[in-house]
């Protein structure tokens, strides 16, 4: 079964576009149709492998999830190879000590899915989170749920897997689930173990705060560089949660809004500037230490090596923002629109001279700008590792584009992170003219899976 | 929006001359008008009767009476409804002066009764010898000294009809309170740019609920405005009425002696216009009491007499956008026309499609409204 492991080389090249994965694909269902799904277990013919899309294999991952808790066991066989892929297209780790999707190299897309936990019994959320954990690992591995996948199941049934990524790459999806405050309550037993520093959010100044938009139980967050994968697998998420879990609010995201690797280019935001230039990245692994990962003396031990996330929907009035001038964009950001270099600077990644003044006398980078506050400099040495992404949910009533940011930020301390850095922002900063927040949550993500484990297995024990 | 930083451009605060504006009490008696006197202008609630309609190009004196049961204002508009002088908020029964300085050409006299609208308007005649000056530099000065005149005016006037408001909160009078909270707030909201300049201020007087800090008492208007509409009440509110009065007082002070550059002006336009966009169509600026049509169109009029303190500079460098800005102007008064209701408007329980339209044409007219700054820095 290992063997079927899908690795770059045997599975899609790596500038495999849709419609070859779609043939291969097919070429796969023709070998599988028809078949005990045993006997799907071992495509063996390397004739026939060379073709298989990332979907046909699906059968031997099938075949080991006969129910969610074994299948999470049993596949977790599969993932002790290495599966970092070198191409864009291949799958990324699941397991590992920290979680992935949080300093995975940001993805282009999102969905991100709030969920209530609607059942009141703590076994019921346990199983919840080993099936998840089970179709997780089968998911980000680019491969269909359930024992027969998306189409060899029987006529009279519904497949278990809703099939609209058969045929893509893995697309270096990741799940990464969070924990909310609503989950620490009386329900589960869990109120000694909610850590200190998974606090309510205090309100901010001119929160506009839609309660439908904000909370929840459990989140997963979904990265990939296919939207139809990073759908494909909440919505299957969801569908395993049902009668357990229920939806809260979900969010799709496009164009990352920050660089977790020195290997990324920094991408632009909605309001057209360069973002998450100076994000931590990745490569800082001291930093990251710091800054994102919960240290053994933070506790409480069940989420040593974990991280909490702080998400929110910030709504972008693009209208008003496009008929500012060019000097008042830059001087709310700090930053040149073209280059993205600091204010009085040439190039990007030139340091910010908050002392340098113009002619006048005053700072070049003013003290009201995004860039000024949201520093390090001034905020205690906090830092976020953001990786945030463009939204655009059509447009409003008014007929105005419903777009913004959905701000991701990852962090070690979200007391002495977010919450200082966003009470300077949102009393001074003057890019508050132009945005309102209107969603907002907090969950503490556990550390990661080891093969056999399950998203948050230390909390439960 | 409130609590917004808009307009926080630096404004030095250099001391306006008040020459153009004075509220002399000199009464000069009607009938006896020889052609080079004061101009007496008999106000009422559907008239305003000049006793001339020619005067001599210079400095001119305006002898406004308002014989009507409503309070009125008195403008001198110059093309485009450019502000060249005004006296705001004259009471029935009152008497006030306006000094104003023309030059030779066309403009507008008009009284507003009630304060809204665009009032009844007749032809003025200027002639003589004091040309019009027509130099860059000397237009721009011209705007610059206009708008001040502008928002001096407003100042005085918010102060005034802020005093009364506190006053009627005070007495526990709910009714008079409800009716002044909306007239208090248009002069706020003509002159917000300015007044967001000072500080704290702003959000001392003006922020909603949601604008508060934790740890922050809420204050100003909104405050008093959740009292009045939601508990129908103005219990222990004197104090919170008493502080207004002090935070506006204070802006006033300040707002009467600032100095402004065209691009200060050319921005605040764009920025009242914003305002409307943001936090009037959606209705959530008076929340409780439903009066945001009333700071949609003083935000409206403010950013007019910003942009048309602009014309003669505009005109000269751009024509067609001058052009464009009258008509979007027009445009967007017209969409209020249907929701008012005698000297004020229906409460704005606009639906969704007739935010829309109002949106719309706000859009329409931020748009060249946004141009205006880039078109007064072209050399």
């Amino acid at each position: 079964m290992t063997d079927e492991k899908p690795t770059p080389g045997n599975r899609t090249p790596a500038t495999t576009d849709r419609s070859s994965g779609g043939q291969a694909s097919d070429a796969n269902t023709v070998s599988g149709v028809g078949s005990a799904p045993s006997s799907a277990v071992a495509p063996a013919q390397p004739g026939r492998r060379r073709g298989f899309s990332r979907r046909g294999l699906f059968g031997a991952a099938g075949a080991a999830v006969v129910t969610g808790v074994a299948g999470y066991a049993a596949h977790s066989a599969l993932d002790t190879q290495p599966t970092q892929a070198a191409d864009n297209n291949g799958p990324v780790d699941f397991h590992g000590v920290h979680q992935a999707g949080i300093v995975t190299p940001v993805q282009d897309r999102l969905h991100f899915a709030a969920f209530d936990v609607t059942t009141t019994s703590r076994d019921d959320l346990i199983s919840l989170l080993k099936e998840w954990t089970a179709a997780a690992a089968l998911l980000t591995a680019g491969k269909d749920i359930g024992q027969y996948g998306a189409v060899n199941g029987p006529d009279e049934a519904p497949p278990k897997d809703t099939g609209e990524a058969v045929g893509l790459p893995p697309a270096r999806l990741t799940l990464t689930i969070g924990f909310g405050p609503g989950l620490f309550d009386k329900r589960f037993g869990l109120a000694a173990k909610r850590p200190k520093a998974l606090v309510d959010l205090p309100h901010f100044i001119a929160d506009n705060l839609d309660p439908q938009r904000s909370g929840g139980d459990l989140a997963v967050q979904a990265c990939s560089d296919d939207p139809q994968v990073a759908v494909h697998a909440i919505r299957n998420l969801a569908r395993i949660g049902f009668g357990r879990v229920a939806v809260r609010y979900s969010q799709l995201g496009f164009g990352r809004t920050s660089s977790t690797s020195r290997a990324q280019s920094t991408p632009r935001n909605l309001f057209g500037f360069k973002d998450g230039t100076n994000n931590l990245k990745l490569e800082e692994a001291d930093k990251l230490e710091q800054q994102l990962w919960v240290q053994s003396e933070d506790g409480p031990d069940w989420m040593v090596g974990g991280s909490y996330l702080v998400s929110r929907r910030i709504r972008m009035h693009i209208e008003t923002w496009d008929r500012t001038s060019l000097g008042e964009q830059e001087a709310v950001i700090g930053r040149g629109k073209g280059t993205g270099a600091p204010l009085g600077k040439a190039d990007e990644f030139d340091a910010i001279d908050f002392a340098a003044k113009n002619a006048d006398g005053e700072p070049k980078v003013p003290t009201d700008s995004h860039v000024r506050l949201a520093h390090p400099q001034f905020n205690n040495g906090a830092e976020l590792l953001r990786r945030g992404y463009n939204f655009v949910d059509g447009s409003d009533g008014l007929g105005r584009l419903d777009a913004g940011l959905f701000f991701l930020a990852y962090q070690r301390d979200p007391r002495k992170q977010f919450i200082p850095i966003q009470k300077q922002l949102s009393r001074d900063d003057k890019m508050n003219e132009y945005i309102e927040h209107v969603g907002s949550a907090v969950f503490a993500c556990p550390p990661g899976v080891t093969p056999g484990s399950y998203w948050g297995e230390k909390l439960f024990s | 929006m409130s609590a917004s930083r808009a307009g926080k451009a630096t404004l030095a605060g250099v001391v306006l001359g008040l020459a153009a504006l004075t509220a002399c009490a000199k009464a000069e008696p009607a009938g006896k008008d020889d052609g080079t006197g004061p101009v007496s202008v008999k106000a009422s609630d559907s008239g305003c009767d000049l006793s001339r309609r020619d005067v001599k190009a210079g400095t001119s004196t305006f002898s406004v009476s308002n014989g009507g049961s409503k309070v009125t204002e008195f403008y001198v508009y110059a093309d485009g409804d450019r502000v060249m002088g005004e006296v705001e908020n004259i009471g029935p029964g009152l008497k006030r002066d306006l000094i104003v300085e023309l030059p030779t050409g066309k403009y507008q006299a008009v009284c507003k009764p009630g304060m809204v609208g665009d009032g009844i308007r007749g032809d003025l005649t200027v002639t003589g010898d004091a040309a019009p000056q027509t130099s860059e530099d000397a237009l721009l000065k011209q705007a610059t000294e206009g708008y001040q005149r502008y928002v001096n005016s407003q100042a005085i006037a918010l102060e005034q009809k802020t005093t009364e408001f506190v006053t009627a909160v005070k007495a526990g009078d709910v009714a008079k309170a409800k009716a002044l909270y909306p007239v208090s707030r248009t002069y706020w909201e003509r002159i917000e740019p300015v007044a967001e300049s000072f500080g704290n201020l702003d959000p001392k007087i003006d922020a909603r609920v949601n604008d508060v800090e934790p740890g922050t008492e809420w204050t100003g208007y909104h405050r008093i405005e959740q009292a009045l509409w939601v508990s129908n009440s103005t219990k222990g509110m004197a104090k919170y009425a008493d502080q207004l009065l002090v935070d506006v007082k204070t802006v006033v002070a300040k707002a009467k002696v600032v100095k402004v550059t065209p691009l200060q002006m050319a921005n605040g336009a764009k920025e009242l216009l914003d305002e409307v966009a943001t936090g009037k169509v959606t209705g959530e600026e008076d929340r409780y009491s439903h009066t945001d049509l009333w700071d949609f169109e003083a935000n409206v009029e403010g950013s007019q007499a910003a942009v048309q303190a602009l014309r003669p500079a505009l005109q000269q460098r751009d024509p067609a956008l001058v052009k464009q800005l009258d008509t979007n102007f027009k445009t967007v008064f017209a969409a209020l026309d249907k929701y008012r209701d005698g000297d004020g408007f229906k409460p704005y329980t606009a639906t969704e499609p007739e935010k829309k339209t109002l949106g719309a044409v706000v859009d329409g007219l931020a748009e060249p409204v946004s141009r205006v700054a880039a078109t007064i820095a072209k050399k």
